[in-house]
């Protein structure tokens, strides 16, 4: 934990102007900076004697449809010499563009073409933006909150064609999304017609 | 391979002739792909110079599944990603929860649980060191490792009632104690393991064929393993001792003795002897879990976490009240987001959980060691021959169900 604080201060001394907030959480110390930012601190990250954070564990984004900068982004690094983790973060528009970090640390390039592809986020100077998880020809970004559960598309072997097709999603039963919340603090309905 | 193939470097005198690059298709399905692998490999002759791995043909929106389930029925979700070691991956999400709710896990619970990640481990070791060696051609490793893990499913069996998808770690603990006599069956197992190793190692440690298909083959250096973010035996191969249960401990690995087996080439058969070593001290955990496996409860008491027994539904209307909201709303997690990481027998498998205090999660984001393990499939194999793509494959550890999630 003391490593952790002093670890903290060395980052937020070093990088002031570029740092919005820091804290540390759950043993992991998270930062808040610019998008602008990204390549800076992660290039003083990695490469800082003080720091060292050489291996990117993961990166991905949160979508939060009701906010006007609808994605968080979230990437994860990990030190192997200080034993810590940390958390850097910013928030992004939709359609906004992000510098890849593909040139730092070239694991970076599936990481991003998932984020592409499941988020619909774009990354400058990436050698190969293409979707990675869905299929080809795939529409729409499955991981937004917009997107529904059971998709749009489904694929079957037609007999008549004598090939495997693709027809939009029949449902024998509509997904059912109950509403378990305690009945006691009232259900959403109820909450809704007090409110009026 | 046409034809008219006249290496360029083979005799300078001769005029090179204008050699067609061949575009093979390796898979989606190939048994030495370890699942539906589409590898699109570019080949002048029968060197490999570019390969692009195409994945998602297993793709089932496991994320996106999680965020509309609650906690409690999003666990099954993670036996599914690498079937081969499903209690593992359990562990992960099971650690996120406990840490944001800050749950004490009773110790009993702590040893079983790392019992049965060990017993994870064995049997991703035993399928991966023995199919490898199908890949290059020796087929009885398979048939004698497969005895052994229908052993061990057996012991999953026996305490969740699935071979497989156990869904047996919950929030807080396991889902049900050992059943009688179990302890003892898995103690006979571990004393006789240790042989069957020792019977794998004479058919392959010293093997000619087996050392000319791996020896020097998919070489990474330790940089290479940093940059590339990997992790597990693929970094501890090239000699970097990293393993999450020693630098990060969680649950009751503190109190255990175990070392970490390091590679020194970082190639295919340094990978191979790590993970024999992780075996065997595999055996020696769950060895010492055994002897010092203490009695008590194996989850957590809170009535609002952990479902309550049979016997007090039926008297106490608390506890029929607690079982009828943890069955239907599921129990709430505060807002909050953490980053779990555990030592999968793959490497480093994460859980990223956002939480927004419904029963729900927001977000949960998967981190599979297998998918930065393939990204590098190309630096890999690039210069190497056709036939070292299985050997390369193979010693990845890939399994398709994380890979894809």
């Amino acid at each position: 934990m003391e490593n952790l604080k002093s670890l903290e201060k060395a980052i937020n001394s070093e990088l002031t102007t570029k740092i919005l907030s820091s804290k540390i959480k759950h043993d992991q110390i998270n930062i808040l900076i610019e998008d602008n930012n990204l390549t800076d601190v992660m290039i003083f990250l990695k490469t800082h004697s003080s720091t060292k954070f050489r291996q990117l564990i993961d990166i991905t984004a949160v979508d939060y449809p009701e906010r006007d900068k609808r994605f968080k982004m979230v990437y994860l690094l990990l030190s192997h010499e200080k034993n810590s983790r940390i958390k850097i973060e910013f928030d992004i528009k939709e359609g906004e563009i992000l510098s890849s970090l593909t040139s730092i640390f070239p694991s970076a390039n599936w990481m991003e073409r998932e984020v592409f592809d499941m988020y619909g986020v774009e990354f400058k100077d990436h050698p190969d933006l293409r979707r990675i998880l869905t299929d080809y020809g795939f529409k729409g970004h499955p991981l937004r909150k917009d997107f529904p559960l059971t998709g749009h598309n489904e694929v079957r072997y037609s007999e008549e064609e004598k090939k495997v097709i693709y027809e939009s999603v029949k449902l024998e039963q509509n997904y059912r999304n109950f509403d378990y919340e305690s009945p006691w603090e009232g259900t959403k309905y109820i909450k809704d017609q007090t409110k009026e | 391979m046409g034809g008219n193939k006249i290496h360029k470097r083979s005799n300078k005198r001769i005029m090179a002739k204008e050699v067609k690059k061949l575009n093979l298709n390796f898979g989606p399905q190939h048994p030495a792909a370890h699942g539906v692998l589409r590898l699109i490999l570019q080949l002048d002759g029968e060197v490999v110079e570019k390969a692009d791995p195409h994945i998602g043909l297993l793709h089932r929106g496991t994320e996106k599944l999680i965020e509309n389930k609650t906690y409690a029925q999003a666990v099954p979700y993670f036996d599914r990603l690498d079937y081969v070691a499903p209690m593992n991956q359990e562990h992960a999400f099971a650690l996120a929860i406990e840490k944001i709710l800050k749950i004490n896990v009773p110790v009993r619970a702590q040893y079983i649980r790392v019992i049965f990640c060990e017993i994870g481990r064995i049997l991703s070791h035993l399928l991966n060191v023995t199919t490898q060696a199908m890949d290059v051609g020796a087929l009885t490793p398979t048939l004698w490792g497969f005895e052994e893990r229908e052993t061990l499913m057996g012991f999953y069996e026996q305490v969740s009632g699935s071979r497989l998808h156990a869904n047996y770690f919950r929030a807080g603990g396991v889902h049900q104690d050992l059943p009688k006599g179990l302890d003892s069956e898995i103690a006979e197992f571990c004393e006789k393991f240790p042989k069957i190793i020792d019977d794998l190692e004479t058919l392959l440690t010293d093997n000619r064929i087996f050392k000319q298909r791996n020896v020097d083959i998919g070489i990474v250096s330790k940089q290479d393993a940093l940059d590339y973010s990997f992790s597990g035996v693929m970094l501890r191969g090239s000699g970097v001792p990293w393993d999450l249960r020693k630098s990060q401990p969680y649950d009751c690995y503190e109190q255990l003795e175990f070392k970490i087996p390091v590679g020194k080439n970082g190639d295919c058969y340094d990978r191979y002897l790590c993970r024999i070593e992780e075996m065997k001290e595999s055996v020696n955990i769950i060895n010492q879990c055994l002897t010092n496996l203490p009695n008590g409860p194996i989850k957590t008491n809170d009535g609002k976490i952990s479902p309550p027994p049979k016997k007090e539904i039926k008297q106490s209307m608390e506890a029929l009240i607690h079982h009828f909201k943890l069955f239907t709303e599921g129990y709430r997690v505060d807002e909050d987001e953490i980053y779990t990481a555990v030592e999968a027998p793959k490497g480093e498998f994460g859980v990223y959980l956002i939480s927004d205090g419904s029963s729900k999660p927001y977000k949960c984001k998967i981190r599979a060691p297998g998918f930065s393990h393939l990204q590098a499939m190309d630096y890999l194999i690039k210069g190497h021959m056709l036939a070292d793509v299985p050997a390369v494959l193979g010693s990845m550890d890939i399994v398709f169900g994380e890979v894809d999630r």
